[in-house]
């Protein structure tokens, strides 16, 4: 399977994306935004980082990159898209996914681990994962989801809501609820099912070395390789 | 804006002031904080909201055209629907 991982300038997540991806069997190909094209490739990986500094707004200005245009006519052809962090904040601001990411509620960056519950099976990246509590970690200032009423309900009704915070036993408890989310979401999908963001960073727990491997969970739905039996990077 | 070729007349440079402010039904943290602070220098403060300014110098042929372009400029970047909203201001320089 090639997938596609995308490069804006301000993107830091590409390389671990891309070696994960190699942990579960994928054939990763980092793209530079400005002349990406997505023909030819199964999925694509839109990175965590920070793209144009943040400026204006988190993923205001990759929305507008020619790489963008790419994504959407990729997303409307029904390839499964990921955005992790700054990647899902970026794919909200294109309009690919619902709601807003804004600043963190107590104005902290947090950078911890946080479990998640797997609230969906709808989607390429958490088939047959529903109901599973996994533990990955997160990194943002600007992770907290908010949309109106009406779009709550809707994402809440279709099944939209992908992963949310909560307890190891997961309840999704205000105290799970590292920047004050909206419902505790912590990624939505698509009306599809096909694009999924996420503030969490599944490539950063895909192996034991790195404390965690629930992130390969994520990306072994994708590619139905659960393990390679291949050796970490750091002893091959 | 037309593009150059089918414009008329002299083109005039204005400045748009684009005020960029979160929606009323949006937290504002930033504005919380700043409250906050405010409060503790003993000044009796209801209530802050923040925002952003961007101030855009540009060529057009009137203040109607200019204003077109300053709200298409909000429409399409300087603001996000979902939970901002902007006035747009124009003045020729």
């Amino acid at each position: 399977m090639k997938v596609a991982v995308l490069r804006f300038p301000g993107t830091w997540s590409e390389n671990d994306f891309a070696h994960a991806l190699t942990l579960v069997d994928a054939e990763p190909e980092i793209l530079w935004h400005a002349d990406a094209d997505l023909h030819g490739y199964d999925a694509a990986i839109v990175p965590g980082g920070f793209t144009y500094g943040d400026y204006l707004r988190a993923g205001a200005i990759a929305a507008i990159s020619p790489a963008a245009a790419e994504l959407k006519r990729a997303a409307a052809e029904g390839m499964p898209i990921l955005g992790s962090c700054n990647g899902f904040q970026i794919l909200c601001e294109i309009g690919l996914l619902p709601g807003a990411l804004v600043r963190n509620r107590h104005l902290e960056f947090r950078c911890d681990w946080v479990h998640l519950r797997i609230e969906s099976d709808r989607t390429p990246f958490t088939a047959e994962l529903v109901g599973q509590i996994v533990r990955m970690p997160i990194a943002h200032g600007e992770g907290c989801w908010v949309a109106d009423e009406l779009t709550l309900a809707r994402v809440e009704a279709n099944g939209q809501v992908v992963f949310r915070y909560t307890d190891a036993r997961g309840g999704a408890t205000p105290e799970a609820n590292p920047n004050g989310s909206t419902a505790n979401i912590a990624g939505v999908a698509n009306e599809g099912g096909n694009v999924v963001g996420l503030m969490p960073h599944p490539e950063r727990c895909s192996e034991e070395l790195l404390g965690g491997t629930d992130g390969r969970l994520v990306l072994a739905a994708l590619t139905g390789v659960r393990h390679t039996g291949r050796a970490p990077a750091s002893v091959q | 804006m037309l593009p150059e070729a089918h414009r008329e007349g002299p083109l005039t440079t204005y400045v748009a002031t684009i005020r960029v402010r979160p929606k009323a039904e949006i937290r504002d943290p930033q504005g919380e904080a700043i409250a906050g602070a405010l409060r503790s220098l003993g000044t009796d403060v209801a209530d802050v909201r923040t925002g952003k300014e961007i101030v855009v110098r540009f060529a057009a042929a009137d203040e109607g055209a200019a204003h077109a372009a300053a709200t298409s400029m909000g429409d399409q970047l300087l603001a996000n629907p979902v939970i901002e909203e902007f006035v747009v201001q124009v003045a020729a320089e």
